[in-house]
């Protein structure tokens, strides 16, 4: 990585020492990794462990979370689902960087008319509420896991080309670029060791937020019953099945939730420090147009 | 103003025309043949054939997407594979429910959203201050279906002061339509609250520090008039954009509350297109809330350049 690029991973972690909330956010994170990595030797019961006897059992010693209508341990189920979830922000968001960054690179770089399609067709892809156009993705290509983190970064694509596209525009302007022309250094290379670390820190930015966003529209995707599918358990999935019985069983509606919530707060802090360090006049696209479901 | 005003409406008719090719794309991407998938157990050959040619779908595909877009044009988006209905009629129907939870919502985030986000920035490090970013922080984290469930707890529930879902049309019974509305209106409404009063904050935190205002505190004028005169009016033009945008996406983006309320908008029917795989109704949905969401955004453009003309110049 070049020196750019460097500078802008110190400062971003510098950035998520000294805040205290990051510092809170970027604890959850990890415990939450932890919690992704080793769900299923932490849960005490079977995620799928059906128990006739024990359904809708309040919070107790032997099940925290208390029990779902298939008797079934929320805890476990619980934990298990935060895999899923930090599995869907990243694949989401590495596809929605691993479009949208060389578009809004190709689209920055050359300018003139491949711009111009390029960010028109973005355009078009802005023109759809978030959740509405994930929702028709998944309804076309089918229910479930891969289709809907395949949604979720088509959707977040436009935001990455954006934002590399403007970084680009800025930094093409500058002398070292002109200077890497002069000397005969190939597009590829200028863009790839020039360009490209030097419009990290907005994409760093954007990452951490969308990660947030990811998440929430994954959510809201398994509560339609149009993610994971049963019986592997997701927090949204869980809300939408135990929402029949939330007046009875209130702890099937806020221990899922209550997930989604810690998990989607903590990048959201992470996210909030880093912009306030890295890039702190980044217009949030992406808030604006959170997916409010 | 006049050529600003041209450039858009171009603009945004190209974004349309890409707008409707995407939304005819999707029943492309239905692996298999739609309307088979579509009749699922309910298939006879008759049907099949019938809804085959009403959908074009036997002729090649560009024939297809032009005949799409010119029926489109007319008004005409098909017909129903469930109930062989105009689809157009259809969306026409669903959209006054969505259309009032939308607006209540906005109404009631604004009404949050603007005394918190302008007390906020004028007491900036205050504890008000602390209060409100903990409020946008907590608001754009919370899953709002989530916040629906807990709301449908407490208020349906425990204290049963409101129904926990359902719809009343507020031309049939205003005060029934109320009490349906304050649930689902509130929960939506308090996110998006959130999201603005961190827009409105950093809008009039950018005008304070402005010359000018410096100048009109400089020159004796009271504190009031500064705030009303200066930096309202001024701070108040990008936060315009922020509402519109709003509004814009929860006539679309409500799919989940309308889910959860059983609120009968066209995110419900949205909804119920996918599991009946009722693709041109979802078609249709699809694209009269991405070509509703262009059109705001384009009066809001216009709108925005009435209130600074210097945005025309670019």
């Amino acid at each position: 990585m070049s020196g750019a690029g460097q500078s802008a991973v110190r400062r971003a972690l510098s950035a998520l020492r000294h805040d205290p909330l990051a510092v809170t956010g970027s604890v959850v994170l990890v415990l939450l990794i932890v919690v992704g990595v080793a769900g299923s030797w932490l849960a005490p019961s079977g995620v799928n462990e059906v128990d006739v006897d024990r359904m809708l059992q309040p919070p107790s010693w032997s099940h925290p979370f208390g029990t779902d209508e298939l008797g079934r341990d929320v805890l476990s189920r619980v934990l298990i689902a935060a895999r899923v979830s930090l599995q869907v922000g990243a694949v989401s968001v590495g596809i929605a960087l691993a479009v949208g960054v060389p578009l809004g690179l190709l689209s920055g770089y050359y300018r003139g008319w491949l711009d111009n399609i390029l960010m028109r067709c973005m355009d078009v892809l802005f023109a759809f509420p978030v959740l509405l156009l994930a929702v028709a993705i998944v309804a076309v290509l089918g229910p479930g896991l891969l289709t809907a983190m395949i949604a979720i970064g088509v959707v977040y694509t436009p935001i990455f080309a954006r934002v590399t596209r403007a970084g680009v525009l800025s930094v093409r302007e500058q002398v070292f670029v002109r200077a890497a022309v002069s000397v005969g250094a190939s597009d590829l290379r200028i863009m790839r060791r020039h360009v490209l670390p030097n419009i990290a820190a907005p994409l760093i930015v954007q990452t951490s937020l969308s990660l947030a966003f990811a998440i929430l529209s994954e959510a809201a995707l398994s509560f339609l019953g149009l993610g994971v599918q049963p019986p592997d358990p997701a927090w949204g999935r869980m809300l939408y099945d135990g929402r029949g019985f939330v007046t009875e069983a209130w702890w099937l509606g806020v221990f899922p939730g209550a997930a989604i919530f810690l998990t989607v707060l903590a990048f959201n802090l992470v996210g909030d420090a880093l912009r306030d360090v890295l890039d702190p006049r980044q217009l949030t696209v992406s808030e604006a147009r959170r997916s409010t479901g | 103003m006049g050529r600003f005003v041209i450039r858009r409406l171009l603009q945004s008719g190209v974004v349309l025309l890409g707008v409707t090719l995407v939304v005819f794309l999707l029943l492309q991407l239905v692996p298999g043949d739609p309307v088979r998938v579509a009749l699922g157990t309910r298939f006879d050959p008759q049907t099949y054939e019938a809804l085959r040619a009403r959908a074009g779908l036997d002729r090649p595909l560009v024939v297809q997407y032009l005949s799409y877009v010119g029926n489109a044009l007319t008004g005409d988006l098909g017909v129903s594979f469930r109930s062989g209905r105009p689809v157009t009629s259809i969306v026409l129907e669903r959209l006054p429910a969505t259309l009032s939870l939308a607006v209540t919502a906005v109404v009631f985030a604004t009404l949050v959203a603007f005394p918190l986000g302008v007390l906020s920035a004028l007491r900036s490090g205050s504890p008000l201050d602390h209060a409100a970013r903990v409020f946008s922080q907590f608001g754009v984290s919370v899953p709002d279906f989530w916040m629906g469930i807990m709301f449908i707890l407490l208020f349906a529930g425990v204290l049963g002061w409101l129904p926990p879902s359902g719809y009343v049309a507020l031309t049939d019974d205003p005060l029934g339509w109320a009490s349906h509305v304050v649930l689902p209106a509130v929960t939506v409404g308090l996110v998006t609250a959130s999201i603005l009063t961190r827009f409105i904050r950093s809008a009039v935190l950018e005008v304070l520090s402005e010359d000018y205002v410096r100048t009109a505190e400089a020159k004796g004028l009271r504190t009031r008039v500064v705030v009303l005169r200066h930096v309202l009016r001024n701070a108040l033009i990008p936060v315009v954009t922020v509402v519109a945008v709003q509004l814009a996406s929860l006539l679309g983006g409500v799919i989940v509350i309308e889910v959860l309320f059983a609120w009968p908008g066209v995110g419900r029917l949205t909804y119920d297109a996918v599991q009946a795989r009722d693709y041109p109704v979802l078609q249709g949905a699809v694209l009269l809330v991405a070509a509703l969401f262009l059109l705001i955004n384009l009066l809001v453009d216009v709108l925005y350049a009435r209130l600074d003309p210097r945005i025309t110049v670019r």
